[in-house]
């Protein structure tokens, strides 16, 4: 069988789609990219292999900031076309906002009939992305996840600083002064939330907003997410993979 | 992507090195040499003045830190540049310099100046940024009072004549800059933007008219006779609009040439945005026809800046452009600010739009280059 493959490589995790000639999803992988993307590409090579995909027949298409350090791919497609595909995908429609928070970087695109038509990112500043939320987690003890769930039960607190060194002293600060833990959790995914906003108030929002990424899987964040923008914002368990999924959908346009 | 550049391109990249020699020797021969920044500078005058106008604006980082021990931080990196070069006297035209010469345009320049003075006499020209209350009999008498000091300080006489002569060389020099940019119109262009823009900078550091002349002349005629169409026959057709982008051009033009675009038109200061008017060389008033065509530049200093929002949908139209890159120096608030209103004019254009914001570092390099080639992609 002829597989299209789509690999992912962010800058904290590398995500994997195999599918077949007909777009079902075979097969989902899920590594950390640690801190050497070709080392990274070359293990999801030889698991694929081990799972019995033939790597030389297949059509590999690679994305994500690591997306140059894959040697056997046959392209590489920007996270941005591949974040647009992968999405109408697995939404099923062709006209979207995807917002997709990454580990470095947050973005905006407007899908419309299945095509890119405009899209925003933050540059260097790593303010509303999940290295934000990262930093904060650790600072504060937690996981992401179980600040995200702490978060829904605080309030009333509020970082004032985007910039992450700033906020992470700003969250000390708060710990100092013995501010409950739940109201600080609030005050970091309020952080990010209005980070974003704040981006997407420079792209016109269409009617179906779908958040990917890997902080698509924190209800409270897509809940408060979708209270700023003052839309439902959709999530889905593949949100995750929609970068990859993109990809792998690329690789069945790639002539090989 | 392998071919054979016409000669005559390593002629203009030299030619910035080879004219600290050229500027040595002019003024050991007693030439007089002008510093200076930006396209709103009347050059007519200086050249009726007898002096040799050369670009001192800094384009790389290596002087910023310097520049840091007086300028603030989020300050233009092209005003940090500049000054860093001046204050640690690593640039040889500054060193050079007999006048600099600097305008109002915007507030971190005029402040820098002031602090430039220090190390070489620094004069400033007050620039109108309006199009009402008569912004050209303002900007006259300006050149006027920037002729009588010349004369004066450098014991020059200016006449007429003399800057009806100018003006028309000057003329001649900008339809030869407006010929060459002009090969990009074809389908495809038969060379890279990022050569076209090397080619415009280095013309600044060639002194004589008859040098720059020849050489604009010549590289056209090679252009036509040895351009490369074929290499471009896929690339999208991008115009970049924005900053003055010598000091990004590896992170910005670079970028977009390998990842499936070709710049056909360069609409920022080195390109046509400050070549496409002419002097009336035989305008009763000359000094008055000088001011009239040098307030045509559509730089975002001027509110409003109606001649970018003019010329932008004809150079679309004539370039044949598929998207436009609008590339801003960090900080640059006039055109960060503009760039809101450039956003809206390809939206009605119906012209896609990408904006970025950049520095002289190379930090931000890779996100940039996810940037403009996923704009690529979505062309």
């Amino acid at each position: 069988m002829k597989y299209f493959i789509g690999i992912d490589i962010g800058s904290t995790c590398a995500k994997t789609i195999v599918m077949d000639g007909d777009k079902n999803i075979v097969h989902r992988l899920l590594q950390p990219t640690g801190w050497s993307s070709v080392d990274t590409a070359q293990a999801i090579h030889d698991n694929l292999e081990e799972m019995g995909i033939p790597m030389e027949e297949a059509t590999v298409v690679a994305t994500g900031y690591g997306r140059i350090s894959v040697p056997y791919a046959d392209k590489c497609v920007t996270e941005i076309t591949c974040h647009g595909r992968g999405t109408c995908f697995v939404y099923g429609t062709n006209d979207l906002t995807v917002i997709d928070i990454g580990g470095q970087d947050t973005k905006l695109i407007s899908v419309e009939n299945g095509m890119v038509k405009d899209f925003i990112m933050n540059d260097k500043c790593s303010a509303g992305t999940g290295r934000f939320l990262e930093v904060m987690a650790n600072t504060l003890g937690l996981r992401p996840d179980a600040l995200c769930e702490l978060a829904a039960q605080g309030g009333n607190t509020s970082i004032s600083s985007m910039c992450t060194v700033f906020a992470e002293s700003e969250v000390i600060s708060l710990i100092g002064r013995g501010e409950p833990k739940e109201n600080i959790a609030f005050a970091v995914v309020d952080s990010i939330v209005k980070k974003v906003a704040s981006q997407a108030g420079r792209l016109a929002l269409g009617k179906t907003v779908c958040l990917t990424g890997g902080l698509c899987e924190f209800d409270y964040l897509c809940k408060s997410l979708g209270k700023k923008l003052d839309v439902t914002v959709h999530t889905d368990p593949d949100g995750r993979y929609a970068g990859a999924i993109g990809a792998a959908l690329s690789a069945m346009n790639v002539r090989k | 992507m392998e071919f054979t550049l016409p000669e005559k391109f390593d002629e203009f990249a030299d030619a910035r090195k080879a004219g600290f020699l050229r500027v040595k020797q002019i003024k050991e021969n007693g030439g007089k040499v002008a510093g200076v920044f930006c396209t709103f500078t009347p050059t007519e005058i200086l050249d009726a003045a007898g002096f040799i106008s050369v670009s001192l604006c800094g384009m790389s980082d290596e002087t910023i830190p310097a520049a840091e021990a007086h300028l603030p931080k989020n300050l233009c990196p092209l005003i940090k540049s500049s000054y860093g070069f001046a204050v640690s006297d690593k640039c040889p035209y500054t060193y050079f310099s007999d006048l600099i010469v600097g305008e109002t345009t915007c507030d971190g320049k005029k402040k820098m100046y002031e602090l430039l003075d220090r190390i070489r006499p620094t004069y400033i020209l007050h620039l109108p940024q309006g199009h009402d209350s008569d912004p050209v009999t303002t900007w006259t008498a300006e050149l006027r009072r920037f002729i009588r000091y010349l004369e004066e300080k450098f014991d020059v006489t200016i006449t007429d004549e003399m800057l009806r002569d100018a003006a028309r060389k000057r003329n001649v020099e900008r339809e030869a800059r407006l010929k060459l940019m002009a090969l990009q119109a074809q389908v495809p262009p038969p060379m890279s933007g990022l050569q076209m823009y090397r080619t415009m900078e280095g013309t600044g550091f060639m002194f004589t008219h008859e040098d720059r002349v020849q050489k604009l002349d010549e590289l056209r005629h090679s252009v036509e006779e040895n351009g490369n169409p074929d290499a471009w026959a896929n690339a999208k057709r991008i115009l970049v609009t924005g900053c003055p982008i010598g000091g990004v051009l590896g992170k910005t033009v670079q970028a977009i040439e390998e990842n499936g675009g070709v710049v056909v038109c360069h609409e920022n200061c080195s390109g046509i945005k400050a070549a496409y008017q002419m002097v009336d060389a035989e305008a009763e008033d000359i000094v008055r026809a000088i001011a009239e065509r040098y307030l045509q530049i559509g730089c975002s200093v001027m509110t409003p800046n109606s001649y970018r929002m003019e010329l932008l949908p004809k150079l679309v139209e004539a370039f044949q452009v598929d998207g436009i890159v609008e590339i801003d120096l960090q900080a640059c608030t006039p055109y960060c600010v503009e760039s809101f209103q450039i956003r809206e004019l390809c939206d009605k254009m119906k012209v896609p739009y990408l904006s970025v914001e950049t520095d002289y570092s190379q930090s931000d390099s890779g996100q940039l280059s996810t940037r403009i080639e996923a704009f690529l992609e979505m062309l």
